[in-house]
């Protein structure tokens, strides 16, 4: 059947054309296949980069187009990582990347546990809970804003009802000690379902003649789940928070409409402060020097830990 | 051969009628902020489709994001918009880099003259170098930042004996700047018919330009200078006055003692609906929404009453809202455009503008002699458009106004650090802007 119909699409094929494509090689046709996406890579990736890179070592600005462009080495590099308002959006990412994933790895492979087990209405308490990461960041933002309103906020009346404190008299994103903790509690809220259910799939993924074996060995749960569970699921676990990881270092959105990087300065993330830079001063050769800066960041960072990934992988 | 010659020339007067069709019916884009002044302007801009036989087009873009989107398109060079009404500080970018067309050659062909517009509203909308005749946009909205206060709650009788009992005056609009902190600790936790309220809505807003536009309205009225006005960017010792570390205590100290809980990121629309919903005894915010207050079912007419940004111990200013109407250089239309400039800079256009909801900066509207009795906030916007101050208009505004709003926001809602070092820090960061500018 097969080869009556490659017979059928060779007959098919005009004389000319047949001709051509006889004449490549396999080679060939290979990179007549990947060329468009190589191409595609270069012309919205590769080239890109370079171009900033390129700028990083100007002080062009984007909205001056009569003014020179002047080559100034690597000024842009030194004022960025000797300016201490700039190490301070570090400190304040890093904060909320390593609260945000922390929370939410533990909570989430939680949640997939108690998923996991067998239970009446299973699948409905699966839907509800990863309702939070199908809402959009911005509308997430803007209604955790009333959550949080010390008068009319659920927020504040829920943490008065349980602790006896006046609503009213605590701030959530109007103070300095708790609005970074504002915005770790509502990406965990959000994002949490995502970690769940990567790891309900590694949960899933262990056959249960393992834990059967287990139980032929009279290994207690408790064992079980160390040396069994823990282990297998643990390369999702870490795929997991390679995501959440990259996701959160950009993070942008969310936040600007929580706390617009207030109160002062205090939940200014690195992306929000590289917006501000790029595209509400203007200083297009500083902001790419600092784009330039993030990126070898996560690069770096996102290299070492894959490496990491792999060896896990390979035990 | 005549029915071809007929035939050639019926075809050459179509494309005659086509072309000519063409050069006059052209479409306009204006761009402009979403608010109820831009449907205003909708309205009326069917009076100048019809005579100029043109068709408009509006782009508007809500207040949060007005600014990138349209310091985009004129960045990037883009053809969306023909016509702009653009913020006051805008006018110095858009000027130097050739991004508004200069109108003084088409203002004296018109008979278009800037006298007949408010000083403070030519100055602030239309003219770069400041106070200087080089017109980049004609004056198209008149706004200045003022207070609305409640009527009716000030005029209950045991507030009044209460409030005198305190603090030894009676309970009115404020005379000047501490009485309305007086004021605002005065309501703040009060009950009034069963509901706990607070003393005013003021502009904390991180995000844009929310604090900078409130703060001011202090700094101003206390002594800050935003440079030595014998020396330009010369900001030592102005900037940082002793005056205007006291204007800057004084605001945090309003905020700290009278404003909502939760307040710490309010601009205008938060601002309005605080006031509306009976949460604030006054409001700071920008003229442009008295109008609607006025006819607000819950607050409207003699509930509210309305006065100019009070003095302080260094004079009375108001910070300057407000944009003028620029015609794009990147606009294929721009003889249109004109047209429409022209149209709009009629005396009666602009008295209609008032009338619909939009806020002329003509003199002959504003200085009528009915004009001030014609609405209730007349009066207080009168007196508020003669004391203002404007922002920075340098093409380097954003990156003033970003570190005005970091350094300020950090002092008065962060509560970190002292004003000095708050206006300290701005000096600094100013100065490094005018450094890198090439002006210092």
């Amino acid at each position: 059947m097969a080869d009556n119909t490659i017979d059928r699409i060779a007959k098919a094929t005009p004389p000319g054309l047949a001709k051509r494509v006889r004449g490549l090689s396999d080679r060939a046709i290979a990179w007549l296949f990947v060329g468009p996406s190589i191409l595609l890579l270069l012309a919205i990736n590769i080239f890109p980069l370079i171009w900033t890179i390129r700028l990083s070592f100007t002080n062009f600005r984007v909205n001056r187009f009569n003014a020179p462009i002047e080559f100034i080495g690597l000024r842009n590099y030194e004022r960025i990582l000797s300016d201490p308002d700039v190490w301070k959006t570090m400190q304040a990412t890093a904060h909320f990347l390593f609260w945000t994933i922390f929370l939410q790895v533990l909570i989430g492979f939680a949640l997939a546990y108690l998923i996991n087990k067998k239970f009446k209405g299973n699948d409905l308490w699966t839907t509800i809970i990863v309702l939070p990461m199908m809402l959009s960041p911005a509308v997430v933002g803007n209604f955790w804003t009333f959550l949080y309103q010390p008068q009319i906020g659920l927020f504040n009346y829920v943490v008065g009802f349980f602790s006896g404190i006046d609503p009213s008299s605590f701030s959530m994103i109007g103070s300095i000690h708790l609005a970074p903790w504002a915005i770790v509690i509502v990406d965990t809220w959000m994002w949490t379902p995502f970690v769940m259910l990567i790891c309900l799939a590694g949960l899933r993924s262990i056959p249960d003649s393992i834990y059967e074996a287990a139980e032929i060995d009279r290994a207690s749960k408790w064992r079980q789940f160390w040396t069994l569970t823990v282990p297998m699921v643990l390369p999702f676990l870490m795929l997991a928070v390679l995501f959440r990881g990259i996701e959160n270092f950009k993070m942008f959105d969310l936040v600007v409409q929580l706390t617009g990087g207030g109160p002062g300065s205090i939940t200014t993330l690195t992306s929000i402060d590289l917006k501000r830079e790029a595209f509400e001063k203007w200083r297009t050769g500083y902001a790419s020097a600092y784009a330039v800066i993030l990126f070898v960041t996560v690069f770096g960072m996102a290299s070492i830990y894959v490496k990491s990934l792999n060896k896990v992988k390979d035990r | 051969m005549r029915i071809s010659k007929f035939l050639i020339s019926t075809a050459v007067i179509a494309m005659s009628f086509v072309g000519t069709t063409s050069a006059v019916a052209q479409d306009l884009t204006l761009c402009w902020a979403s608010w109820d002044p831009a449907n205003a302007l909708v309205e009326m801009s069917k009076d100048f489709e019809a005579k100029s036989g043109n068709t408009m087009h509006f782009e508007f873009v809500p207040w949060p994001n007005f600014a990138d989107r349209m310091l985009n398109e004129l960045n990037s060079g883009g053809h969306l918009c023909d016509l702009m009404i653009g913020d006051s500080q805008w006018i110095g970018g858009a000027a130097e880099n050739g991004q508004y067309v200069k109108l003084n050659d088409f203002f004296d062909a018109n008979n278009i003259s800037m006298d007949d517009f408010l000083p403070a509203t030519v100055v602030g909308y239309a003219e770069w170098p400041k106070n200087t005749p080089n017109y980049w946009a004609l004056p198209a909205f008149a706004d200045v930042v003022g207070w609305t206060y409640r009527k009716d709650w000030f005029g209950r009788p045991e507030l009044q004996k209460k409030f005198k009992a305190k603090y030894g005056y009676p309970l009115d609009a404020p005379a000047n700047l501490e009485q309305l902190k007086d004021i605002a600790e005065f309501f703040q936790g009060r009950e009034i018919d069963g509901k706990k309220v607070y003393g005013a809505a003021i502009y904390t807003e991180r995000g844009s330009e929310g604090i900078t536009m409130g703060v001011t309205n202090a700094l101003y009225n206390y002594g800050f200078k935003y440079q030595n006005p014998k020396k330009p960017y010369d900001l030592e010792g102005y900037v940082n006055s002793p005056g205007a570390v006291k204007g800057l205590e004084y605001y945090k100290a309003l905020y700290d003692a009278g404003t909502p809980p939760g307040s710490s990121d309010w601009y205008m629309s938060e601002d309005i609906d605080a006031y509306k919903s009976g949460q604030v005894a006054m409001q700071m915010n920008f003229a442009f929404i008295w109008p609607g207050v006025n006819v607000d079912p819950n607050v409207g007419g003699d509930r509210t009453g309305y006065f100019a940004n009070p003095p302080g111990p260094a004079g009375q200013f108001a910070q300057l809202g407000g944009q003028g109407i620029s015609v794009v250089a990147n606009s294929p239309h721009k003889d249109a455009a004109l047209e429409y400039i022209k149209w709009f800079a009629q005396p009666e256009i602009q008295a209609r503008w008032t009338e619909m909801g939009g806020a002329s900066a003509m003199r002959s509207v504003v200085e009528a002699p009915d004009f001030p009795s014609k609405k209730p906030y007349n009066k207080a916007f009168l007196k508020s458009m003669s004391i203002v101050k404007d922002f920075w208009a340098e093409p380097s505004y954003a990156s003033l106004l970003l570190a005005m709003q970091a350094r300020v926001h950090n002092y008065v809602i962060a509560g970190q650090g002292t004003a000095r070092e708050a206006l300290d820090g701005i000096v600094k960061d100013w100065t490094e802007i005018f450094e890198d500018e090439g002006k210092l």
